[in-house]
């Protein structure tokens, strides 16, 4: 039942109806930008589309929330 | 895209309040959209995943959104940025949602607006609370209820609360070994602990059979005062606080998750920017202010759940119900039956509930000495303490100025993570949000929803 989407070209699984910060986190990967300043590693922190701190780029399209976006099949996600 | 249809009612937020509302009109006949950020309706209490789990009161919640499916239009994935008032008394709602072509606008027009927003958590700065790995406690519940993901193998669970407790044995449920659930406040242990005192004993024993059941320690009066690691949490440092919450002794734990929480902040922003009047709660959060119909002061606008007072879902959904009614009793008087008396007896005990939680639970002041001079205070903006103390030195006697000077909550989440700390740090009582445009919005979906004579209206949040 799950399908993968791809993070720096290593494929994850994805349980469908799984937002992609939930799928990164799952599979161990809990920090996927750098912050503009003091370069530090950022994922998910408030969860649920407060703090925009877990913004990442799927498919090469402007950053989004993590958490808010649905993991859909083939989705390929760059980290910092 | 903007639709000729002029509602009768517009809900934003789908949680137990907006659905309740919504229905409750839906059911009386009115024309009805209900629109929410989600994949899936449910709000914080009740996200559930694609498929959902067996949960208490999750399979009642369903039911009452598929009768809604049926009788409204329901839009998940919108994302509510502004809401204005028209000369002639109809609320426009704009949003913006996201499909296979990418990013579109849509705009509502309804002659009522029911805010249904609900709340985030209320995080406190303390160093290192910008490793990943520190999650919020609402957070943590997300993933687990939302995606079926643990947010951690060896978690601590550490603020203020008894949103802490079903987080933390939640957690352990799952198969995460808690390590601790660290409640600042409460002197008094589980045994006595303050949701006893407010009629809820049955689920306090539930949870504290559930914290031994798994050999999760609870401590009062201690709290996660820093986090530890390079790329990740690593270890966190547990200090045991006197009443103030001033750090008597340290301890470190080794974990790879901290779930934090000191209670929540009510979401009233699309409520200031129609000029609804707010006031203040005991915590120090600021909600909207509703009559006995849940109606705000600006004609047409509702508001139920946490926007107008944290109580919990129950209350929600009892709140939600008052204003669905209240609604049709403004559109259609005759189709009104029976009376609101069991649903305000309800609501009654519910706010007392609430404003019982607010006692139990202050936020003291001795956190703000958790802090170092590079602890970030604003994560958006990475300002820390050292530049909000700066702006102090340089005549910034506010928040406001706080704000001006050091930039703390000028960032992406436009300082609603860090709004409650500056506030604090200031010395002041937080003030009601004023945030124009309450999601961020492209410049591309902003011009298109620009109606033609776009500035000649009063915009109420200026």
């Amino acid at each position: 039942m799950t399908f993968h989407i791809t993070v720096d070209g290593r494929e994850i699984p994805v349980v469908p109806g799984q937002t992609v910060g939930a799928a990164l986190h799952a599979a161990g990967v809990r920090s996927w930008r750098t912050t503009r300043f003091g370069g530090r590693p950022r994922g998910l922190f408030c969860g649920i589309g407060v703090c925009f701190d877990c913004l990442i780029s799927v498919n090469g399209r402007p950053p989004e929330r993590a958490c808010l976006l649905e993991a859909e099949p083939g989705d390929e996600v760059t980290t910092a | 895209m903007t639709q000729d249809l002029t509602y009768d009612l517009v809900v934003v937020g789908g949680g137990p309040a907006g659905v309740a509302g919504a229905l409750t009109a839906a059911l009386a006949g009115l024309r009805v959209t209900l629109l929410d950020s989600g994949a899936r309706l449910g709000g914080q209490y009740f996200r559930h995943a694609a498929v959902p789990r067996r949960e208490p009161g999750l399979d009642r919640f369903l039911r009452q959104v598929r009768e809604l499916g049926a009788r409204a239009d329901v839009l998940t994935r919108h994302q509510v940025w502004n809401v204005s008032r028209e000369p002639d008394g109809d609320v426009t709602v704009h949003a913006h949602t996201r499909d296979a072509s990418g990013e579109r606008p849509v705009t509502l027009r309804a002659r009522r607006l029911l805010i249904a927003t609900g709340a985030h958590d209320r995080p406190l700065p303390f160093p290192g609370w910008d490793l990943p790995g520190v999650l919020t406690a609402g957070g943590a519940q997300a993933l687990l209820k939302g995606g079926n993901v643990l947010a951690g193998r060896r978690v601590v669970v550490s603020g203020t609360g008894p949103f802490l407790l079903p987080v933390a044995t939640g957690l352990a449920g799952a198969g995460a070994r808690v390590l601790g659930v660290y409640e600042a406040g409460g002197g008094l242990g589980l045994a006595r602990h303050p949701l006893l005192a407010l009629g809820k004993a049955a689920e306090t024993a539930g949870y504290a059979a559930a914290l031994v059941r798994h050999r999760v320690p609870y401590r009062p009066r201690h709290a996660v005062v820093a986090a530890h690691g390079e790329r990740e949490v690593e270890a966190v440092t547990v200090a045991r606080l006197d009443a103030d919450w001033n750090v008597l002794t340290t301890s470190i734990v080794a974990c790879d998750t901290v779930a934090v929480g000191y209670g929540f902040v009510p979401q009233i922003e699309l409520g200031t920017q129609l000029g609804c009047d707010t006031r203040a709660e005991p915590d120090g959060s600021v909600v909207l202010a509703v009559d006995a119909a849940q109606r705000t002061s600006v004609p047409g606008v509702w508001a139920a759940g946490e926007p107008t007072g944290v109580a919990g879902w129950a209350q929600a959904e009892v709140e939600g119900r008052i204003a669905g009614r209240a609604v049709v009793a403004d559109a259609r008087p005759q189709a009104v039956r029976g009376s609101d008396g069991v649903l305000l007896r309800r609501r009654s005990r519910g706010r007392a509930f609430g404003a019982a939680l607010h006692e139990a639970y202050p936020v003291r002041p001795g956190w703000q000495g958790w802090l170092r001079d590079d602890t970030l205070v604003c994560r958006c903006e990475e300002v820390p303490l050292a530049r909000v103390r700066e702006a102090q030195e340089l005549g910034a006697t506010d928040a406001r100025s706080v704000k001006l000077l050091a930039r703390p909550g000028m960032g992406w989440c436009q300082g609603r993570i860090c709004g409650y700390a500056v506030s604090c740090l200031a010395g002041e009582p937080p003030a009601p949000p004023r945030r124009p445009i309450a999601q961020p919005v492209t410049l591309g979906a902003l011009s298109e929803a620009a109606p033609p004579d776009a500035g000649s209206q009063d915009d109420p949040a200026h």
